[in-house]
């Protein structure tokens, strides 16, 4: 196995765990109460105003949207980090057929591995007030997915010399 | 380790078909077969696999036709009734309404959720059955931990759906129900397989091989391997496309939109005219969200599908045009649904039919393939039985 491949294969077992030991955290001690909280915050909203009593349904509306918008960004952060893990195991079982250099073929899997790595990075900080650096992460986790994704499937694509 | 060699370039029709077919039939015999002995590990990981990403795209196709739409409807009505108790300053109303809704929302939750468990456990079969010549067990243990995986596999999600309809009747328990027990149990399956599974590579990284290994998948660098690998990374590539562009353009804005529609809901309720119109924005808005989200995860999938094809094409004992038209109709079903999936809320049903016609051609192609593969398997076994 050469380094291109082991770097994709471990590399994504270590991202699936580490996905999934953050996916049963926020399950087990975290989810369960936002939950509670996005969906009664919103069935409280209604019957404040019901009762006539807005300002308060407002401060409902505001706590359900901040607590949506965390819930949001910390399934996704789960769900891409195990699937792009997924991506990197199986693309890493048939990486000697990308037909490119050896070393454009390694400087694909670093770019999908960082990629990887710092796109659901950068999403999970905007929930902790990251600023820029959050949005940067993302924005360049993503593009490195990107071309690596794009370089992969002209590999593919290419008859091996 | 070449399967049989593809067709020389030209040769085409039917004769071409048999002798390619002949070909295969003689390779049955070669080192392929020892990657598929009978009831192997990977052979019934290949199998139900196939079998439970078909049902659950099946599954999948017969919800969004008969389910979602009603489902929503009803879901809009039940927010209706609310806005209309928050008007009539009626909170008791309120309640039974968002308790309405939470029931609907649990029916479609519970639907999308088997339809998408179903699918991720097949994909997790076919995945292992890659990495079997990696699992250092014994055959026998390698055998029982594909029947736990998917044993796990067909109860998780059965169990999943049962949640709505079975709710908390006879339950022992304050919050879970009998299916969800179920569900739960399967899931443990699963986790029990997976750590079987990788105790086996442990073993073989530690180089402490126990029986016997397994020969690596072929790896024949042919026209259709190709097509899917290209393909399904394309597909897949498409997908993050889709999604950066959705959280870039469309993201905040959705979650801006739908503060700005309950807001103004709850506005409404305190003396002015209610409006089905905030209701109807509401739905419109979930609507938008649902398309992009599906959209995005459809492409993707089937873009890891195709990849996984690709390991199993040796294994297809069809002629090579029948095996390029499975894959063609595969590729095209698979870019279908998601574009018109998208194009759902601008042409309306229109789209959604072709989006479900999409699916369709995914599961015939996967279901062309696995007759492919029982082909192989019956050759194979026959052989078996008839050697001296």
């Amino acid at each position: 196995m050469n380094g291109a491949r082991k770097l994709l294969v471990f590399g994504g077992i270590a991202l699936a765990t580490l996905g999934m030991l953050y996916g049963l955290y926020y399950a087990v001690l975290v989810e369960h109460q936002t939950l509670d909280r996005m969906g009664g915050s919103l069935a409280t909203a209604f019957t404040q105003a019901a009762g006539r009593r807005l300002p308060e349904a407002r401060t409902s509306i505001d706590i359900y949207a901040a607590t949506k918008f965390d819930y949001v960004r910390q399934v996704d952060v789960h769900s891409h980090w195990i699937g792009l893990a997924m991506l990197m195991i199986v693309l890493g079982v048939v990486f000697d057929d990308v037909a490119l250099g050896e070393r454009i073929r390694f400087g694909i899997a670093l770019s999908l591995l960082i990629g990887s790595v710092i796109f659901p990075l950068g999403v999970i900080l905007q929930t902790t007030d990251g600023g820029v650096l959050a949005s940067a992460l993302a924005i360049v986790g993503s593009a490195l997915i990107i071309v690596a994704l794009a370089a992969v499937a002209a590999g593919f694509a290419r008859t091996s010399t | 380790m070449a399967v049989w060699e593809p067709p020389p370039s030209g040769q085409t029709g039917r004769s071409s078909a048999v002798a390619q077919t002949h070909q295969a039939a003689g390779a049955v015999s070669s080192s392929v077969a020892a990657t598929f002995s009978t009831m192997s590990a990977r052979r019934l990981l290949v199998f139900g696999g196939i079998a439970l990403i078909a049902s659950g795209m099946l599954f999948g196709d017969i919800v969004a036709v008969f389910i979602l739409h009603q489902n929503a409807g009803r879901t809009g009505a039940a927010l209706l009734a609310a806005v209309q108790a928050v008007q009539a300053r009626n909170p008791a109303a309120v309640k039974e309404a968002f308790g309405h809704m939470g029931e609907f929302l649990e029916d479609r939750g519970t639907k999308v959720d088997t339809h998408v468990h179903m699918i991720d456990a097949g994909y997790l079969a076919l995945l292992l059955a890659l990495i079997q010549p990696y699992v250092a067990l014994s055959a026998s243990r390698k055998k029982l931990l594909a029947k736990v995986l998917l044993t796990g596999g067909v109860l998780l999600p059965v169990g999943i759906f049962l949640i709505h309809y079975v709710g908390l009747a006879h339950s022992p328990f304050t919050a879970i129900g009998w299916a969800s027990v179920l569900a739960d149990s399967a899931g443990g399956l699963l986790i029990v397989a997976l750590v079987g599974e990788g105790w086996g590579l442990w073993n073989y990284f530690r180089s402490r091989r126990v029986g016997t290994t397994e020969p690596e998948l072929p790896q024949d660098h042919n026209w259709e391997r190709r097509t899917l690998l290209a393909g399904g990374t394309v597909l897949v590539l498409l997908g993050f496309l889709h999604g950066a562009w959705y959280a870039s353009v469309h993201l905040y804005e959705h979650e801006n939109r739908e503060m700005l529609i309950l807001t103004a809901m709850l506005d409404q309720g305190s003396g002015h005219d209610i409006s089905v119109a905030s209701v109807n924005a509401y739905g419109g808005l979930q609507a938008e969200k649902a398309v992009e989200i599906a959209a995005h995860s459809h492409i993707i999938e089937f873009g890891l599908l195709a990849i996984l094809l690709s390991f199993l094409q040796p294994y297809v004992f069809l002629n090579d045009r029948w095996k390029k038209r499975w894959i063609y109709l595969l590729l095209a079903g698979s870019a279908i649904l998601p574009i018109f999936v998208l194009l759902e809320l601008k042409i309306g049903l229109l789209a959604g039919g072709i989006a479900d016609a999409g699916g369709l051609m995914v599961i015939v192609a996967l279901m062309g393939m696995l007759v492919g593969v029982l082909r192989y398997s019956g050759r194979l076994d026959a052989e078996i039985g008839s050697a001296p």
